[in-house]
């Protein structure tokens, strides 16, 4: 990379503006595309984000000193022109647009084209250079359009609790339990969460952001109080003794990008994985790179080399920039949730560990 | 298909054994006589002839779904399974059908008559009419092995369910040599064909590994004989035929011809459970003899000579054409040495000798002693017990010396299939000569996911090249390597083959400079070749 944003040890830099975006290390300014752990680190002197993701990041960094900008407006910083756009990953996200002497790059973090309902949808911005993530950058990766998986979720759940089971939805904590719990018929039953997620949705309805009912599930509570109940809890919580309150006749379920595989929906052993992602999927990728017009395209995790090839294919100059962001962790809920800040790790499997939360 | 894939769906969808039992059994008492009979064929691993090979099939999925062939080969060792990667990158279908599971086989059938052109229009038009989970399984249909987490053993639980016949009896009627093109649901199920019965083998019993001493205790009330290095069989004379089958339920009559001969000496309904091994006259030759013969349909008259067979007699499972599997141990073997004491000496067939000891100190000496008689340990057999079907615990137990290792450094890996797809889990490993490594074996199993996770990551970070699905690490990460034993073998470059490698622990304490040496190797092979 050169011109607009150069790659340097410590993240993504623009010197122009003389600020890092998603930094890996300390820095003295970060501008934040969102608030999981593996773009919005702690230790930067200042951050900036768009107003809808500042109430996460701060629940999840602490005292920081964060400014905030809504979507679309643009700010000055040093010779760069900066804007934040919707990004359609979780609340707030954002694609982030730097514009110096007429040459214009965007960083899209993590993104997904399919409308969630809980996020502002991605939108497309015209752009020179487009460094986008390719978490799902391979073919075999294709989203259950959102009707059908509401169906699949609450027919599966409407099962679960006709025969007396407890449905348990393993589920990323922010972002994914959200969009999932907008999914659901409340008909059925209640809806559980697990405190990591409870937490969260705190945050986002203090924010003014619409979510169904819930309960938080806390110690010592009657386990028969709630038959047929769906609960929402991350992934590692599903494999451990958290989820044995619920009983022997429990049903599990993941709800991922990589539940498209079967052979890594075996491996997880939960009797439904149900396949969604807040990445976008193959024609997602596909489809937003063709909408930015740029020539010029940077991939930054997932399958990049693979996805690098296909695009110069299909005649972009394409390059890999190795970060350190990990995309949707394939082993959610196996027993190394831990940060494991491996930049290649995201490549493949990528990680998106819940160490923050639980 | 869509009852068939109804079927599979509630059979994905559940990790309880329960519900799939009973998913599979309504499914029997539901479903059309030809869909059951060709659903328990595939489930028994009885599948239609492959008619078209992997690498066509790839191309014509690459070439429909729009993408270059490069790129459905990059996704191919992700998802592990040729049939589903099909099924995932194809488009969706643009018609829709409703034929029968056994409408579907026919086609493939019809199929195979035809010229390539016409193989192709009708797989593409099957794919653009079938919905995904149709589309996989009709895909799986072309590909091979129907593995999709339904076992045999499940299987029949589910049809005596659904039949009211008994487990046991089911599982001897779907035994042997049927097709559903060679027999029907009342045939096979209902009313067993009698000539059907001439060819049958019995469920072959198998042990577990011994865990503590205390399961053969009191010692008397067990006999020991040596576990033999070869193929397991079952020889079944019947009515002036013989039938040889392997535990994996293939027939290997014609290759093993030399033991014809034993039909003319055995008495009709006689069936013997014993190990077909490479021996001459002065005893067992190692497995790599007898390899030699494996896989070969027919047998050229020099093999015959250089690699010799014989069928060891462990049991005797029907006499006089009765079935005496209630009968307890001692009584079958009885029987089966004056079988054997009755027979010409210089037959290829002999009776699994007797090891004797007093007490559990001589049988761990004898244990001990086998790798030097070419077995590979001890088979325990309580003197009082039936010969059970399938793997089942307290019974028999197989007491194996204890394996041969060698510290060893990883440097290329692959990633595995089915369950183990996107993880990297097959391994070649070396050892040092010199300034250099040298590749001697592979291994796959051994370790826990856990561990193979953490080398999933470490391989990510660690490759050096990659040759398709394969990349070549830093050679760092050490490993114990078991294995039951060496031989001789020009085809590698190690110039030894080994006998089921498998990883016995990770040495994360050793270093890549200190793993084992190929002059290591040449001395075990010097030793217990």
């Amino acid at each position: 990379m050169n011109a607009v944003l150069t790659l340097t040890d410590r993240g993504i830099y623009c010197p122009a503006g003389d600020f890092y975006i998603d930094p890996w290390r300390a820095v003295p300014r970060a501008l934040i595309t969102h608030g999981h752990a593996d773009h919005a680190r702690p230790g930067m002197g200042a951050y900036l984000c768009t107003t809808t993701a500042a109430p996460v990041m701060r629940h999840r960094l602490g005292d920081i000193t964060a400014d905030t900008i809504p979507y679309a407006e643009t700010r000055q910083i040093g010779g760069a022109l900066v804007s934040f756009h919707p990004a359609g990953h979780v609340p707030g996200s954002a694609q982030i647009r730097v514009e110096v002497g007429g040459e214009v790059w965007v960083v899209s973090g993590d993104y997904k084209v399919v409308d969630d309902g809980l996020s502002d949808p991605f939108e497309p911005v015209a752009c020179h250079a487009f460094i986008t993530e390719c978490t799902f950058g391979l073919p075999v990766f294709k989203w259950t359009a959102p009707d059908v998986l509401k169906a699949e979720i609450n027919s599966w759940w409407r099962a679960n609790a006709a025969a007396g089971r407890t449905s348990l939805l393993g589920a990323y904590s922010l972002g994914k339990a959200q969009r999932l719990m907008a999914l659901l018929d409340p008909a059925i039953g209640p809806i559980l969460t697990h405190g990591a997620i409870e937490n969260t949705n705190a945050v986002l309805r203090g924010q003014g952001i619409a979510l169904p009912d819930t309960i938080r599930v806390t110690p010592g509570r009657d386990r028969k109080a709630h038959p047929g109940a769906m609960v929402l809890a991350p992934p590692s919580a599903l494999s451990g003794t958290w989820a044995r309150q619920f009983g022997a006749d429990r049903s599990s379920a993941f709800a991922s990008g990589w539940m498209a595989l079967r052979g890594v929906r075996r491996r997880r052993g939960a009797d439904r994985g149900f396949i969604v992602s807040d990445h976008a999927d193959w024609d997602g990728l596909n489809t937003a790179i063709k909408a930015t017009g740029a020539e010029r395209i940077f991939v930054t995790h997932g399958y990049t080399s693979v996805f690098r090839r296909w695009l110069e294919d299909q005649g972009y100059d394409a390059r890999i920039v190795a970060t350190e962001y990990e995309g949707e962790y394939e082993g959610e809920g196996l027993d190394s949730t831990a940060s494991d800040p491996d930049p290649e790790a995201g490549t493949e499997a990528g990680t998106e560990p819940e160490a923050q939360d639980t | 298909m869509k009852r068939f894939a109804a079927l599979y769906a509630s059979v994905d969808q559940t990790t309880s054994t329960k519900a799939k039992v009973e998913a599979l059994a309504s499914y029997f008492r539901e479903a059309p006589e030809d869909d059951r009979l060709w659903t328990i064929a595939l489930f028994s691993g009885r599948r239609p002839r492959r008619l078209i090979t992997a690498s066509v099939l790839r191309e014509w999925a690459a070439e429909k779904a729009g993408l270059p062939l490069w790129l459905f080969e990059e996704c191919y060792p992700v998802v592990g399974d040729l049939a589903e990667t099909i099924a995932l990158i194809l488009p969706p279908a643009t018609t829709t059908s409703d034929h029968s599971l056994t409408h579907w086989i026919g086609h493939l059938k019809t199929l195979s008559t035809q010229d390539d052109a016409r193989r192709k229009a009708g797989i593409l038009a099957a794919w653009d009419g079938l919905p995904p989970t149709e589309r996989f399984l009709f895909t799986k249909l072309l590909t091979g092995g129907f593995r999709v987490g339904v076992s045999q053993k499940l299987m029949t639980r589910a049809l005596a369910l659904a039949t009211g016949i008994d487990e046991a009896e089911l599982t001897h009627r779907l035994m042997g040599n049927w097709t559903p093109e060679t027999t029907d649901w009342h045939r096979l199920i209902e009313v067993p064909d009698p000539t059907a019965a001439l060819s049958r083998p019995y469920p072959f019993y198998l042990a577990y590994g011994l865990e503590e001493t205390d399961q053969i205790t009191p010692v008397g009330a067990w006999s020991a004989e040596r576990k033999w290095d070869g193929i397991r069989g079952q020889l079944i004379c019947r009515a002036g035929t013989h039938h040889l089958w392997s535990r994996g339920e293939e027939v290997m009559t014609d290759r093993f011809p030399e033991l014809a001969v034993l039909k003319d000496f055995l008495p009709a309904g006689t069936v013997i459970d014993g190990e077909i091994l490479a021996h001459d006259t002065n005893g067992p030759l190692p497995f790599a003899t007898l390899q030699k013969r494996i896989g070969r349909k027919t047998v050229p008259k020099k093999l015959l000579v250089e690699a010799p067979v014989i069928l060891m007699a462990y049991d005797l499972l029907e006499a006089g054409g009765t079935d005496i599997r209630q009968q307890p141990f001692s009584a079958r073997r009885k029987q089966l040495e004056s079988l054997c004491a009755s027979l010409p000496p210089d037959l290829p067939l002999r009776l699994s000798p007797q090891v004797p000891f007093e007490d559990l100190e001589a049988l761990a000496r004898a244990r001990v002693e086998s790798r030097d008689l070419g077995a590979e340990g001890l088979m325990l057999k309580r003197l009082d017990s039936p010969y059970l079907a399938g793997r089942k615990k307290g019974d028999w137990w197989k007491w194996k010396v204890d394996p041969l290792t060698i510290d060893a450094v990883m440097i290329y890996a692959q990633a595995g299939s089915g369950r183990r797809a996107n993880l990297f889990t097959d391994f070649t490993f070396a050892v040092r000569d010199g300034d250099s490594l040298v590749p001697f074996t592979k291994a796959y199993s051994g370790l826990t996911d856990a561990e193979f996770r953490d080398i999933t990551a470490w391989v990510r970070k660690n490759t050096q090249q990659r040759f398709g699905p394969v990349r070549q690490v830093t050679p760092t990460l050490v490993f114990e390597i078991a294995f039951e034993g060496i031989q001789a073998s020009p085809r590698h470059k190690s110039g030894v083959a080994l006998r089921f490698p498998r990883m016995a622990r990770w040495r994360q304490d050793k270093p890549a400079g200190e793993v084992n040496t190929l002059e290591d190797l040449r001395q075990m092979l010097a030793q217990f070749g």
